[in-house]
């Protein structure tokens, strides 16, 4: 590992670093991807609690075929939001034992490709879940999608930037013994744009209201942009700490 | 107590050896000077100002209003500044600035909300409303300074709790930004007064009142940052201590 740890000169990223951070970003996605799929958690319990809470929605808004439909867009990001707790919660956790997340930071490796890496494999877990949530609410709420390739470019971009942020706040409560309660006071608050702007977007591809939902992809992918940035300068110190 | 050549660690000359205080004679002045601008305001704002001729008597509450609403946006800039300064230079200065910024910025945020929501009943008709952007930015604003003290509030090394607590000052000073422009997307018409101040539409002895209000509140947030400043650097001393003074005992224990 060491012979391809990334030195990041001070004129910038060269082409081959850029490579090098691309493959690190791999390494730990499929890493994190593999352990995933090794317990079975996203399939076994993230997506079941997804698909708990549209059916818990039905009961708390007295299964009104009309509200629901209005409705459908928020409620389904909703639902994503709270799979991100849970997906970050355990991407955390997977660090935590046996002290594997200082053993990644002693590889070498940029801290900067860790937080990528970690942050694409909860996006990828994220996608799936919206991936079983969008025929989900057409069956059982009666929503039907007009624009596909805008729920897809949405959801892509709106799960980004939830996993970054999920990934930056969780590596903030990493190694506390509090960090299951505390996440989610921080974490909700500051992605409150993605869920506005997702559910906008849904609005559109759904046909539920007339909106522009591209323009709000736009917000989705600035907010995962300044995410990344952050996440990225900010995983180092945070992963020394933990 | 000769501690010459023992090679004990030393604690610094000064250290908790003065009185454990968190105020100054400045403190003292300033907090005075606070107090009896807050009963000059209050005064002004209750008895002499004039009713508006259209809100009535609900418009003295911009005087609470509007410098609190500012003061938090200020105290939230000390932490997020705080917040650059500790990950940027680890100044531990920086870092229990930024925590004193915070607690006046919940307290002040509060004020913001809560008096916001009174004028906003009988004015607006609602406690609420969801299409005004400040209102809506700055609830968020006060839960990410509630999780803020939370992170705050988790313990452990002093060093760590200020890198946790840092990134997440930094990450809620961008993303509140990014909140703002959302909910002003989202909702796209506000019912929030356009600055009265800017638009010149106050009458003399009401600006008056607003100005002194504004210094007033100034007053108290430096005098409140400055106590919780030096609380947090007593703190950090105490716990210095501690470790000093154990170490001695076992040193003593064992006769060295």
């Amino acid at each position: 590992m060491s012979e391809r740890a990334l030195q990041l000169r001070p004129m910038g990223l060269m082409w081959r670093d850029l490579r090098l951070l691309a493959g690190d970003i791999g390494l730990i996605a499929a890493k994190d991807l593999r352990i995933e799929w090794r317990a079975r958690t996203t399939l076994g319990q993230v997506l079941p609690f997804a698909l708990l809470v549209l059916v818990l929605f039905g009961f708390a808004l007295n299964a009104n075929r009309p509200t629901l439909e209005l409705a459908t867009p928020g409620l389904l990001w909703m639902t994503v939001l709270f799979a991100t707790v849970v997906a970050v919660q355990r991407s955390v956790a997977v660090e935590s034992i046996d002290g594997a997340g200082r053993m990644l930071l002693l590889s070498g490796m940029a801290p900067a490709a860790a937080f990528g890496g970690k942050a694409l494999a909860v996006a990828v877990q994220l996608l799936a879940v919206a991936a079983v949530l969008l025929p989900g609410v057409v069956l059982l709420y009666g929503a039907e999608i007009e624009s596909l390739p805008l729920a897809v470019v949405a959801s892509l971009a709106a799960t980004a930037g939830l996993a970054a942020a999920g990934s930056l706040l969780g590596a903030v409560v990493a190694g506390v013994r509090a960090h299951q309660t505390v996440l989610p006071i921080l974490l909700l608050p500051v992605v409150a744009p993605v869920l506005i702007a997702a559910t906008r977007a849904f609005e559109d591809a759904l046909g539920t209201a007339a909106v522009n939902g591209w323009s709000w992809v736009g917000l989705l992918a600035g907010f995962t942009v300044v995410n990344v940035a952050l996440g990225a300068v900010a995983y180092g110190p945070l992963m020394e700490e933990a | 107590m000769s501690r010459a050549g023992t090679g004990n660690p030393k604690p610094p000359a000064g250290y908790l050896d003065g009185p454990a205080r968190t105020g100054s004679r400045f403190t003292f002045w300033l907090g005075a000077a606070t107090l009896a601008g807050f009963a000059g305001m209050a005064a002004l704002g209750l008895l002499v100002v004039p009713a508006d001729d259209v809100q009535g008597d609900t418009v003295r509450i911009i005087f609470v209003h509007v410098p609190s609403a500012l003061g938090a946006y200020a105290a939230f800039g000390l932490t997020a500044l705080g917040s650059v300064m500790w990950l940027w230079r680890r100044s531990e200065w920086w870092d229990i600035t930024a925590h004193a910024g915070a607690e006046v910025a919940v307290l002040l945020c509060g004020l913001t909300l809560v008096t916001g929501m009174l004028w906003g009943r009988p004015t607006w008709g609602t406690y609420w409303e969801w299409g005004d952007v400040r209102l809506v930015t700055t609830l968020i604003l006060f839960l990410v300074m509630v999780g803020y003290l939370s992170v705050r509030a988790l313990g452990g090394d002093a060093g760590s709790v200020a890198t946790r607590a840092a990134v997440v000052g930094l990450a809620g000073a961008v993303n509140i930004g990014i909140v703002n422009r959302s909910v002003n997307w989202w909702a796209n018409r506000t019912l929030h007064q356009q600055s009265s101040l800017t638009e010149g539409k106050l009458e003399d002895l009401t600006l008056l009142t607003l100005v002194l209000a504004f210094v007033v509140a100034a007053m108290a947030i430096w005098w409140m940052v400055m106590h919780r400043f030096r609380i947090g650097w007593l703190e950090r001393q105490l716990a210095d201590r501690d470790i000093h003074q154990a170490v001695r005992a076992r040193r003593a224990e064992a006769g060295r």
